[in-house]
């Protein structure tokens, strides 16, 4: 079970070292702190909007979970600053992450 | 340590044409060479390649079709700030004493792959460098209540400071309305915010101090670098409306070269996107937080090209690999008293500021007469 195979799925999972806990962002297999194995945490995470634009009619935004991950996910409705949301989608297509929020 | 100077510089024009990478590299190294006939080529021993153009062995048929078989021959890809990267490397082998000559060329062609960075998946779907820019837009106009017609003063200025660089992409000037009313990529980003992938060589060569001697009395030296890689994805900038690795390069090319900011007299700094350049002017202290704009309009209004004379990236197009050697190249020229109708009055100290991927690397480098 890897962050890919899992986002494959439409789930999107937190990679922590198993070894001393910390968050590993973009997912990789080892920590970049002391390199010990990575293993993913599931859960129904919530996260925050620090930034956003607009494109057409969709919003990109920078989203964070857990005080750690920064990604940049799609979202229909207008964003807030600060505002709480979750991952509705996600998976991978062509070759790219995609993350939408609600 | 060894003192490295700039002897000799070649460049052609930014286009859009379609050409081989092999050949615009050949073109602005025969122009260095041309310019300065009295340059032995057996005395280069090494040859550095900047470029993100995927052919192979660059730096090897460079020398070949130069004429010259170096000791030392390699590319070096760093995105967009690859050039200076180049030169850092190459004064590194000469402060080291590894090689006492060294050609730096960087090529690119307006296909480059150097425009996305595949790996950063963290910015999801959105990986075309319009995306992070917009973010810093947004950030930057709402920290610091700042318009988009202030941001448009930039393309405003550098596209009227390009005129004055033959070989810049863009040879029109453009009003602020222009640039408002110029196609909008997202509700933060219009294109003539923006600097445009081209094709574009330029070449430096750089020697020790004794061989400098030999060559010209009108050597520019190298007396300052600073170079931080914070991370290479955006999202784990800390802030979206300053450039913390740039702060930091700043800081210690100044501090190499023992000067304060207020001393330089002129500046390239990488104004991928209007934004960056009121951004990367706070970070380097030339203005306080939030006061880049203000500074933008009255140099613009006092027709003082002291930042970005050349026309920035904007004006004059963003071929990435070479964009930190042409940037280097302005500012020698302007140091030398070179730079014609873009000249700055009096040019003693100054500064070069090259970055990728988002400000997540920057190189500072400082330059005097």
């Amino acid at each position: 079970m890897s962050f890919e195979s899992e986002l494959l799925r439409g789930k999107f999972c937190i990679p922590e070292c198993t070894v001393c806990k910390k968050i590993v962002w973009p997912p990789s297999e080892f920590c970049n702190h002391c390199l010990g194995q990575v293993s993913l945490k599931k859960g129904n995470f919530t996260g925050k909007i620090i930034e956003f634009s607009k494109q057409n009619e969709e919003y990109f935004c920078i989203v964070e979970f857990e005080n750690t991950i920064r990604l940049m996910a799609k979202m229909l409705q207008i964003p807030k600053i600060g505002q709480i949301v979750k991952i509705s989608k996600c998976g991978i297509s062509n070759e790219s992450y995609f993350f939408c929020v609600s | 340590m060894i003192k490295v100077g700039i002897v000799a510089y070649g460049i052609i024009p930014f286009t859009r044409d379609e050409q081989k990478i092999e050949s615009i590299l050949l073109k602005s190294a025969k122009n260095l060479f041309d310019n300065n006939p009295e340059i032995n080529r057996d005395d280069i021993d090494a040859i550095l390649v900047s470029t993100n153009n995927n052919s192979k062995y660059l730096a090897p048929i460079l020398s070949e079709m130069v004429g010259i078989q170096p000791k030392i021959a390699h590319s070096i890809e760093s995105l967009c700030n690859s050039g200076t990267n180049s030169i850092v490397s190459a004064y590194s082998y000469i402060a080291s004493g590894l090689a006492d000559m060294i050609l730096i060329s960087g090529a690119e062609r307006n296909d480059s792959p150097g425009q996305i960075l595949e790996w950063d998946n963290s910015r999801g779907e959105f990986k075309h460098p319009i995306f992070w820019a917009s973010i810093f837009t947004k950030s930057y106009k709402r920290k610091f209540s700042i318009s988009d017609e202030q941001l448009a003063m930039v393309s405003v200025k550098n596209h009227k400071q390009a005129k004055e660089n033959p070989n810049a992409l863009s040879q029109k000037t453009f009003t602020i309305r222009d640039v408002m009313n110029s196609k909008k990529l997202t509700d933060d980003i219009r294109m003539l915010d923006c600097s445009r992938p081209c094709t574009g060589s330029a070449s430096i060569l750089l020697a020790s101090e004794k061989m400098a001697k030999k060559i010209t009395d009108s050597s520019v030296w190298i007396t300052g670098i600073g170079q931080k890689t914070t991370s290479a994805g955006f999202t784990k900038n800390t802030s979206f409306s300053s450039m913390e690795s740039t702060k930091i390069a700043g800081y210690a090319a100044l501090k190499m070269a023992n000067h304060n900011i207020r001393e330089i007299d002129v500046v390239e700094v990488h104004d991928a996107f209007s934004v960056c350049e009121p951004m990367a002017l706070e970070s380097l202290g030339f203005s306080k937080s939030g006061g880049g704009t203000s500074m933008i309009k009255e140099l613009y209004e006092t027709n003082n090209f002291k930042i970005n004379p050349r026309g920035g990236l904007i004006g004059s197009g963003h071929p990435f690999g070479a964009t930190g050697i042409a940037q280097t190249i302005e500012i020698t020229q302007q140091l030398q008293s070179k730079a014609k109708n873009r000249q700055v009055d009096n040019a003693k100290i100054g500064l070069v500021h090259n970055m990728s991927a988002a400000a997540t690397s920057s190189t500072v480098l400082i330059l005097e007469k």
